[in-house]
């Protein structure tokens, strides 16, 4: 089935040298850090975990996200989403890469991370972490190549493909919870020391999945012969939208909690990210920017007019993708360290290197898609005639 | 001991170099280089225990200067290094400028409402506004940091001291995030430029690790006092907090102490004499 990936336009291959280009120039700025350390980024002592970080939670929300896709169809036996399952499960894919990459990139050590394999230790959630990333990518690869060829073959797939589909919801609530019990497990960090973490976590993550599912749908429609549907696009926008409200109100439940009770450990985290603090408020456009796109996303799917306009809707997804990659992204880490444990007020901002091997890493990951997506659409192409 | 394992690393690599070849063999042999048969436990009799080691830290005898020698103390004796130390150009040329926010620190002053930001308190007697405030790791009977790391490369001790192994370490951070005392450092960078002399007998890190205060355990294993200790003009104590008879049980009994974050339940071993 591979072989459909070499046979492409010229546009295909244009968007494929470039992706290549962006690795390029991504691993030599890596080899940098690897020679010289993590010295590169704009990571310090207060601030020990950055944009790396940020992206990768992010990430694991947006491969959390393709299980929305696979209830409705596997569980409800909703057809709509027949077409669209196997776009689901390849995203899943691409943002697992992605995800597992910038663990690497971030390790200060990265010749020594096979000691996780070598000194296994149970009580630490990366362990945990480890094992429902890397089985959810496992996963499915396996369910989503599997369910491709026998669609290709026109014969059932194989009867065990079934059990690991339903085996992949859980882990993909597991990925996420595990991701957000790395942050809300820790005594001394207030704004992570809550309860809601990983509700709030799976909120954005089916509100950014299906997202960006959409973006990607409208894309396929325009450069391939397939058609994902658009009664499937609009059953997505609704669930986008419910999640993105539970999202803003989970938002809001913190919110009341850290002002209402106004304990300092937890209020001045969100008083830094949201008004400044001390006179230090980098991060206040960027989460207003962020909060208000989420909102106004929010609304533009509520209104059932504008939900339906072809035109507004990838825009809006755009907005809610955006808007959940600030809120979960630089805002949940920064916001975590900022202040630090002693109250120093020490701000972060990636460097140019740092942006350059994310994007990079963003590069790989929309390679994989572009791969997996093309395998998909093409198979579809020839079994639809 | 050094001879012994210097003599069996040669004795494997030798014979395995004739079966193997070298490259392979000496890899083998060097990761193999402890020499589980040959290794001898043996307990210095002079060394110094305890069932839980604990830190008192006198506050009215702890002056600037006193507290200045106590870090510099153990600074120049781990090789920590100093970013504002000058770089030796030729022995290490191009080295980059330093970013001082990725400073290394095992023990270091705080103002008081740095120090206890959970005791802060606008009408504070003025005195302590202006003393110095020693911290460093906690040596947490729950250490979160422990909890964290996911290679064992942070561990606790029998005897309470918590320790970091950097040849295993990852440098993932995850015990940075966790740890309520901000003790920890990252090596963003190769630390040999910045320092002054190295000390023999402690081992300078590689960039890419974590680091922090491991309680002088090299110099309690060989019967001496930890460096602070030592500097500290009798400011800082160290000694078994389980011995009801310990010095640092009788300054426990005599004064008000307090802890670092005492509510989180990590249960530090350090304590300050108000």
């Amino acid at each position: 089935m591979l072989e459909i990936a070499i046979k492409g336009s010229r546009n295909y291959w244009l968007w494929i040298v470039f992706l290549l280009l962006v690795i390029g120039a991504g691993a030599i700025v890596y080899i940098d850090q690897f020679m010289n350390g993590l010295m590169i980024t704009g990571m310090s002592r207060d601030v020990s975990w950055g944009f790396y970080i940020a992206n990768f939670t992010f990430l694991v929300g947006v491969a959390a996200g393709g299980v929305m896709v696979v209830i409705p169809y596997y569980l409800h036996n909703y057809e709509k989403f027949h077409r669209i399952t196997i776009l689901g499960e390849f995203l899943a894919v691409a943002s697992l890469v992605m995800c597992l990459l910038f663990i690497i990139v971030d390790l200060g050590q990265p010749t020594r991370m096979l000691n996780v394999l070598l000194y296994p230790t149970p009580h630490s959630m990366l362990f945990y972490d480890m094992i429902v990333l890397n089985g959810y990518l496992f996963l499915n690869i396996v369910v989503g190549w599997k369910i491709l060829e026998a669609e290709r073959n026109q014969v059932e797939p194989e009867w065990w493909t079934k059990p690991l589909v339903y085996l992949s919801i859980p882990f993909a609530i597991g990925i996420h919870t595990v991701t957000a019990y790395l942050y809300c497990g820790l005594p001394g960090r207030g704004y992570w020391l809550t309860a809601i973490l990983a509700p709030r976590f799976l909120a954005s993550a089916f509100a950014a999945g299906p997202a960006f599912l959409i973006i990607l749908c409208y894309i396929i429609k325009k450069f391939t012969k397939f058609d994902p549907g658009w009664d499937a696009m609009q059953t997505l926008a609704k669930i986008v939208c419910w999640a993105i409200i539970a999202n803003l109100f989970f938002f809001l439940c913190e919110v009341f909690v850290v002002f209402y009770s106004n304990i300092p450990s937890h209020k001045t985290h969100l008083q830094y990210l949201l008004f400044g603090y001390h006179g230090y408020n980098a991060l206040v456009p960027w989460m207003w920017s962020g909060l208000i796109m989420m909102f106004t996303g929010a609304v533009f799917l509520v209104i059932p007019k504008l939900r339906n306009n072809k035109v507004l809707l990838p825009f809006t997804c755009a907005m809610i993708f955006i808007g959940a990659w600030i809120d979960k992204g630089l805002g949940m880490i920064s916001g975590g360290f900022v202040p630090s444990p002693l109250h120093h007020v020490t701000e972060y901002a990636p460097t140019g290197p740092e942006i350059m091997i994310t994007l990079a890493v963003y590069a790989t990951g929309f390679l994989v898609l572009t791969i997996l997506y093309k395998l998909a659409t093409q198979v579809k192409e020839e079994v639809n005639g | 001991m050094m001879e012994k394992s210097r003599r069996s690393f040669l004795k494997v690599a030798g014979i395995a170099a004739i079966g193997l070849g070298a490259a392979p063999a000496i890899n083998f042999a060097s990761s193999d280089s402890n020499g589980k048969a040959h290794a001898v436990k043996s307990k210095n009799e002079e060394a110094l225990s305890a069932k839980r080691w604990g830190m008192v830290i006198d506050t009215n005898k702890l002056t600037k200067e006193v507290a200045e020698a106590a870090i510099e103390a153990c600074h120049k004796a781990h090789n920590v290094p100093d970013f504002n130390h000058e770089v030796d150009e030729e022995k290490f040329p191009n080295t980059r400028p330093v970013n001082h926010k990725q400073e290394i620190k095992w023990l270091w002053e705080e103002e008081f409402h740095y120090a206890f930001p959970d005791k802060e308190d606008e009408f504070l007697a003025e005195k302590y506004h202006h003393l110095p405030f020693l911290v460093t790791c906690n040596h947490c009977k729950n250490a979160p940091c422990v909890q964290a790391c996911p290679t064992q490369a942070t561990f606790k001790r029998k005897d309470g001291i918590v320790l970091m192994d950097f040849h295993r370490c990852i440098g993932c951070r995850f015990c940075m995030a966790a740890c309520p005392y901000g003790a920890r450092s990252f090596n963003f960078r190769d630390p040999r430029p910045f320092i002054e002399e190295v000390a023999k007998d402690f081992p300078t890190r590689s960039k890419g690790v974590v680091e922090k205060c491991n309680l002088c355990a090299e110099r309690l294993a060989n019967g001496e006092q930890p460096h602070c200790v030592e500097a500290s003009e009798g400011a800082i104590v160290v000694g078994d907090l389980e011995d009801p008879e310990s010095e640092v049980r009788a300054l426990l009994n005599e004064h008000y102490t307090i802890r670092r974050k005492q509510s989180l339940g990590t249960e530090p071993s350090v304590y300050y004499v108000m």
